[in-house]
């Protein structure tokens, strides 16, 4: 394949830093039916960016798009500057694209540990992989206490931890998280905030989806606005929690 | 409103995308579940509860129920024919159960991963017999396995090795071929090759073979008896076929739950697209199964021509849909219990034809087959045994 780089990306408010993965004008159908519009998007090398909007938006398509498990009709995706949008999900997962998908999506019958190995499937670096499994473990004591539980009879919160260990186990420079907080106690939902925060601070980029916008906005630098498909606003994550339009839509002020 | 508490309920997962199908994979889960009967009209309603609970009885001790029936049918032989009649059948059932089951786990791996009933498998073992004696003429194998101990290992050893990998090879061409393409078409559509890729078999069977059956040339390998007892006489021949069989399942067992690839087996089957977000090649993955599936079939194949002497072109055919009948019995998708369904119905067959006379025996088989499908779709372990794919 030949990589085409894109044009460096102006963050807004920092200084510019290169773009780690970038959308270019994204169209995705299902069958007939238009789930994203000319969708563009950014996420800088160590970023936090929030893609919020509200059920059926197309955040979980874009998300989908991005793996290659669903293929834009138009548009271009690349990160690091080579284009993947091509590409089969096994292959862009070897890039270094992590994801959680929604509804976490486990290997029920596996135990953790053996869901935690998929994630690493890719890998050879068994130095890298050793300290891999225990950053997850650390991360969230409770799997190391479950390691040998199937990941079917987890609780919901526990299963969330898993999904998202699993995604870390790739050691992906970008890590896609589809609403991490989904059904969680509020107490849990600090915890994977915080967890998420780590993650970030140790050097994984990280593009989030959640429904609830005032916690996306809290801990994202940057923030993108879906709405039926297409960006319809998109900023530094602090302007848009201080914006009228969107603490009307989504923010219930 | 206030957004900062979290939706309780979680949507349920749908499918994503072309690639991407229902989200647990393994088997659809609700279509195996034992189903109430339905109907209506006012005679109905006074009849269906004792129905429905007379339904749910069978359904919940289905396995009971079944090793009891089985039991009486053996203490039947043991009535009518005394011991030795008993522990010759014994004899029979383990070896004839021990290539339903190496048939069977290919059924059940191929739909624990990709939920298609590969029609085609029963004539892939019967393939495989063909295989196995064109690939003994060409290398003399029949000569070198009757002049010594040490000519039988090796004859052994070669014949299995290439009449595995050749099936193998054939069962991964038939899924690029036939299956690949159509893995996200509607159920029916590979349902379809598959009878397609059956027939084609048997047809190419019966013209290069003939109709009649075909001499092996391996029953004379392995002769002698090892011991008998009671006057049961147990051949080094009845050990052997027993003795490969459990070897290979439980070499395919430690496979499937101790190696890396193993484990992309059933993190494949049981939730593709997670297993394509870990970066697995499900592609490759998927053509293993087929692979080893048909291998599987291929020993069994071998064993029968040691023990039986001759194939047909038909052979698959019948064979395979007792073989298959084991899968259900089992639990379809679980390997473990294919190879516990594949003993039971030796068991079933030998001892059924035995007491009702042997042109019985298939019919049996198919009405219990029919049971199964009635009162124990899931199979007699149920679903949430870690045992499956
Ligand atoms: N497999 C599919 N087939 C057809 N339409 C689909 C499919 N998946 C999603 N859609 C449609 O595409 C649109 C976007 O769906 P998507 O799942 O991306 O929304 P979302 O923003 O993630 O919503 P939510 O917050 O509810 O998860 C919706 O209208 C949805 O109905
Ligand atoms: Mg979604």
């Amino acid at each position: 394949m030949t990589a085409t780089a894109p044009a460096p990306p102006v963050a807004q408010g920092d200084a510019p830093k290169p773009a780690l993965l970038e959308l270019r004008a994204i169209d995705v159908f299902y069958g007939r039916i238009q789930a994203l519009r000319s969708v563009s998007l950014d996420v800088a090398d160590g970023e936090i960016v929030a893609l919020i909007g509200s059920n059926g938006a197309g955040k979980t398509t874009t998300l989908h798009t991005i793996s290659g498990l669903i293929h834009p009709s138009r548009g271009e995706i690349y990160l690091r500057g080579q284009r993947i949008n091509t590409l089969g999900a096994e292959r862009i997962a070897r890039l270094g694209v992590g994801h959680s998908p929604e509804g976490r999506r486990l290997f029920q019958r596996m135990t953790v540990r053996e869901n935690l190995e998929m994630g690493a499937y890719a890998r050879r670096d068994r130095e890298g992989m050793r300290d891999d499994y225990e950053r997850v473990y650390t991360l969230f004591p409770r799997l190391r206490e479950r390691h040998s539980q199937l990941a079917g009879s987890l609780s919901g919160g526990e299963q969330q931890m898993v999904a998202i260990g699993r995604a870390l186990m790739s050691a992906p420079s970008v890590l896609l998280l589809d609403e991490p907080s989904l059904g969680l106690a509020p107490v849990l939902v600090d915890v994977i905030f915080e967890v998420i925060r780590e993650i970030n601070a140790k050097g994984t980029t990280i593009l989030l989806i959640e429904q609830n916008a005032r916690l996306a906005l809290k801990n994202a630098n940057r923030a993108y606005v879906l709405e039926t498909g297409s960006i319809s606003l998109s900023g530094p994550a602090e302007e848009l929690l201080n914006s009228p339009a969107v603490q009307r839509a989504y923010l219930g002020v | 409103m206030n957004n900062e508490t979290e939706p309780a309920a979680e949507p349920a997962p749908r499918a994503v995308g072309a690639q991407v199908a229902t989200p647990y994979r393994l088997v659809s889960e609700e279509g195996l579940a034992p189903r109430a009967p339905t109907g209506g009209g006012a005679a109905a309603r006074r009849v269906l509860p004792a129905f429905r609970a007379a339904y749910g009885f069978t359904s919940q001790y289905f396995p009971a129920i079944l090793l009891v029936a089985i039991a009486l049918t053996i203490l039947g032989v043991y009535h009518s024919g005394g011991l030795t009649l008993m522990g010759q059948q014994v004899r029979n059932a383990l070896v004839l159960g021990a290539i339903y089951a190496l048939i069977a786990i290919g059924y059940t791996m191929v739909y624990g991963i990709i939920e298609l009933i590969n029609f085609a498998h029963g004539d892939v073992f019967a393939l495989s017999g063909f295989y196995a004696i064109v690939i003994a003429e060409a290398l003399g194998l029949d000569k070198l396995a009757t002049s010594g101990l040490g000519g039988l290992l090796v004859a052994l050893i070669v014949l299995f090795t290439l009449s595995m990998i050749a099936a193998g090879l054939t069962g991964m061409l038939i899924e690029r071929v036939a299956y690949r393409r159509l893995r996200d078409a509607p159920r029916v559509a590979p349902l379809i090759t598959a009878i397609g890729v059956s027939f084609l078999i048997e047809g190419f069977l019966l013209v290069f073979f003939g109709p009649d059956n075909v001499a092996t040339n391996k029953a004379n390998w392995i002769t002698g008896n090892a011991f008998s007892a009671g006057g049961v006489a147990v051949g080094f021949k009845d050990i052997f076929v027993v003795g490969i069989a459990l070897v290979l399942m439980f070499a395919l067992g430690a496979f499937v739950r101790g190696t890396k690839l193993g484990k992309a087996m059933r993190s494949t089957a049981q939730d593709r697209a997670a297993a394509l977000l870990c970066g697995i090649n499900i592609n490759r993955t998927i053509a293993l199964t087929f692979f080893i599936g048909s291998a599987l079939a291929a020993a069994g194949a071998i064993v029968y021509s040691i023990n039986y002497g001759d194939v047909q072109w038909n052979l698959g055919f019948r064979l395979g849909i007792i073989a298959f009948t084991a899968a259900v019995l089992g639990g379809i998708g679980n390997i473990v219990g294919a190879g516990i369904g594949g003993f039971l119905i030796g068991i079933i067959y030998v001892f059924g034809g035995s007491l009702a006379g042997g042109e019985w025996a298939e019919s049996l088989i198919f009405a219990v087959l029919v049971l199964i499908l009635t009162f124990r779709p899931v199979g007699l372990f149920g679903i949430d045994v870690g045992t499956r794919a």
